[in-house]
């Protein structure tokens, strides 16, 4: 592991006020990205995936714990360094009908990025048109739908757009918020290749965020996996599907529907439903649909252990 | 798993009139289902999966919709030649219905016992209020909801408990087919674990006979005993589990499972199909799939192939002969 460090993340908390009391979305996360690396976030619905990856970027400012990308502590960035920051730090978002603005064309949207961030001026109006022509090939966006609007456009050929405009800024870090959730297989797997091509070619750094077990073990070098705010375990993506340690990743992995009609996991059904992140009670948060929870598990904070070399597990039974 | 043939459909063509030109949603799908069998319908989006699971029922809105053409043999007779009486003892009793989003079938403004009691009371006239009460109690427990949140609104369940109220509604009239679109794609995989293993349980118990429509290969891997591939509004292969996934021998069912991220083996970079759908507005002539096989000639696009029983009533719609898992 002697790879140059992008991003580290130190006991990141970000919760919510509600009406019904304090959410706990993201609570104590920690973790480090190296260069041109690919760290994987699974989870279920509600889990804090989507807030860690916006928070760390500071679409949500963190309630606490510190932010550093390339050794800068950004936790605290002003409005202006966040905006030059942003040129080297973006996202793709999960819903790409939601994700583009409807009244903008292929090229307009593909050029706002490159005209906020000042790379071109609006004048440049030749240069302009090649760096989009440039960036749509480079997704795969044939030209003649320079001029088309979203609606015109299926979900494949959208979040192409939405990869397009955010390669345009040349970025070294990228948080990919279930990319590929709204598409079809055949178009999924399209645009996977696609974003391993400019891992390859760029590399770029991904945060690759999704509920697709065998979407992440296809492209991440490490696997975190979150439950109610909290990462239960974290390692090597060969280890989690290898030795997976926490009782919740085992049962994750043996729910997932394997295409092959000869394959029988052992089937781990979780009882009862992910409990309420509002002021969740102490100790482990898995505790109350866990079959080897014991009392010791209900109390106190459960601290994440190294318990192989670069394998981390939150659980008081391992 | 030879039961009685339950459930058959001759050549089913439904179209859809819109401003925007003629949609060809389903262009001459022929299928069986047999008695307590689970059929797994796979496509992707737009292929027509989910019109045929209306169009089995009459529950296509017309206009804009329309059946064309074909026959829906339910227990021999005509579900689409019937009187609306008819039908009536058909739907929600014979046949239910299951559909994707937890969050819209549901009445909001109805508790789940009510919705729960009102498919038991109108298919069954002779039942006292007490009865259908019970049943409905009954029914709830069966789908693992414990009795005392009969008077709870939908509001009040979370998506997997939705879903389960809404197999309890689907199955309360003891129905001999269900027809389950997509029931566990909203859901997350751990709750998908437990309502697919649910759903197997009741199906069982019940003998109900099923069409799971998904575009998941691995939730029909693990649910089905037979398959049917759809594609552009026509199954391009069908046969048993078994042999689609094992020796699968259409270019279409080839390329939708080298599309998959496995988790049991280690693949460098995934095979996706090149291209996207056809338009169902303007489909190519010849074989829909044409365009976007690696396998295709002139031939391919001179006329629509027939489905080819490849022996052990595996059906294939595709001219030439590849042998699956093979390159080009």
């Amino acid at each position: 592991m002697a790879k140059e460090e992008l991003l580290r993340v130190e006991n990141l908390k970000k919760y919510f006020s509600t009406h019904s009391g304090m959410l706990h979305a993201v609570d104590d996360v920690s973790f480090s990205l190296a260069k041109g690396e690919t760290l994987g976030v699974v989870g279920e619905s509600g889990c804090g995936k989507s807030t860690l990856g916006r928070t760390i970027i500071r679409l949500h400012e963190p309630t606490g714990g510190k932010i550093f990308f390339r050794g800068e502590d950004i936790t605290d960035a002003d409005k202006k360094r966040m905006k030059e920051l942003r040129r080297d730090m973006q996202i793709i978002f999960q819903d790409p009908f939601a994700s583009l603005n409807p009244r903008m064309t292929v090229s307009q949207t593909i050029e706002e990025s490159l005209l906020i961030q000042g790379l071109f001026s609006r004048r440049d109006k030749e240069g302009l048109r090649k760096r989009v022509h440039e960036l749509m090939d480079l997704v795969g966006l044939s030209e003649r739908l320079v001029n088309s609007y979203p609606h015109e456009l299926d979900g494949g050929r959208r979040q192409r757009i939405g990869i397009a405009r955010v390669l345009a800024l040349n970025p070294e870090f990228i948080v990919c918020d279930e990319p590929v959730s709204a598409l079809d297989v055949s178009i999924q797997a399209q645009i996977l290749n696609l974003m391993q091509d400019l891992q390859d070619s760029f590399g770029f750094s991904y945060l690759f965020i999704t509920h697709d077990l065998s979407v992440v073990k296809h492209l991440s070098n490490e696997i975190m996996v979150m439950y109610l705010g909290k990462m239960v375990e974290k390692c090597s993506t060969a280890d989690l599907f290898r030795n997976p340690r926490h009782p919740y990743t085992k049962a994750l992995l043996s729910a997932i529907p394997v295409p092959d009609p000869d394959f029988h996991a052992d089937r781990i059904l979780l009882e009862g439903e992910i409990s309420s992140p509002i002021d969740p009670p102490a100790g482990c948060r898995f505790a109350a649909r866990c079959r080897y929870a014991t009392d010791r598990c209900r109390q106190g904070d459960i601290p994440l252990r190294e318990v192989e070399p670069g394998h981390f597990v939150a659980c008081v039974l391992d | 798993m030879n039961g009685k043939e339950l459930l058959k459909i001759e050549d089913l063509e439904i179209r859809y009139e819109t401003d925007d030109g003629i949609v060809y949603a389903l262009n001459g799908v022929s299928l069986h289902v047999n008695e307590g069998e689970t059929l797994g319908l796979v496509g992707e989006t737009g292929a027509g999966k989910t019109t045929l699971a209306k169009g089995i029922l009459r529950l296509i809105q017309t206009p804009p919709g329309k059946i064309v053409n074909g026959k829906v043999y339910f227990e021999g007779k005509n579900v689409l030649a019937m009187s609306d009486h008819d039908l009536h003892q058909v739907r929600g009793n014979a046949i239910s219905m299951v559909f994707q989003d937890p969050m819209t079938s549901l009445n909001p403004v109805m508790t789940v016992g009510e919705q729960i009691e009102e498919v038991i009371a109108v298919h069954n006239n002779s039942l006292s209020k007490e009865e259908i009460r019970e049943r409905a109690i009954a029914m709830l427990k069966r789908v693992g909801i414990s009795a005392d949140r009969i008077d709870e609104y939908p509001h009040q369940f979370s998506g997997g408990m939705k879903q389960r109220v809404i197999i309890a509604i689907a199955l309360a009239c003891n129905p001999k087919l269900l027809l389950a679109d997509e029931p566990t794609t909203a859901l997350d995989v751990t709750i998908q674990a437990q309502v697919l293993d649910m759903i197997n349980k009741l199906k069982t118990e019940m003998n109900t006979a099923m069409i799971l429509i998904s575009h998941d290969l691995g939730v029909v891997a693990q649910t089905c005993d037979r398959v049917a591939i759809i594609y552009a509004g026509r199954i391009v292969e069908t046969g048993n589990l078994r042999d689609i996934y094992k020796n699968p021998k259409h270019p279409y069912t080839v390329g939708l499972l080298d599309s998959i991220p496995s988790l049991t083996r280690d693949t460098k970079r995934l095979k996706p199909i090149k291209g996207l759908m056809p338009d169902p507005t303007n489909l190519p002539s010849g074989c829909p799939f044409a365009p976007r096989c690696n396998y295709a000639s002139s031939a391919c696009s001179e006329a629509v192939p027939e489905l080819t029983d490849r022996g052990n009533g595996h059906l294939v719609r595709c001219i030439k002969d590849i042998s699956g898992k093979e390159g080009q």
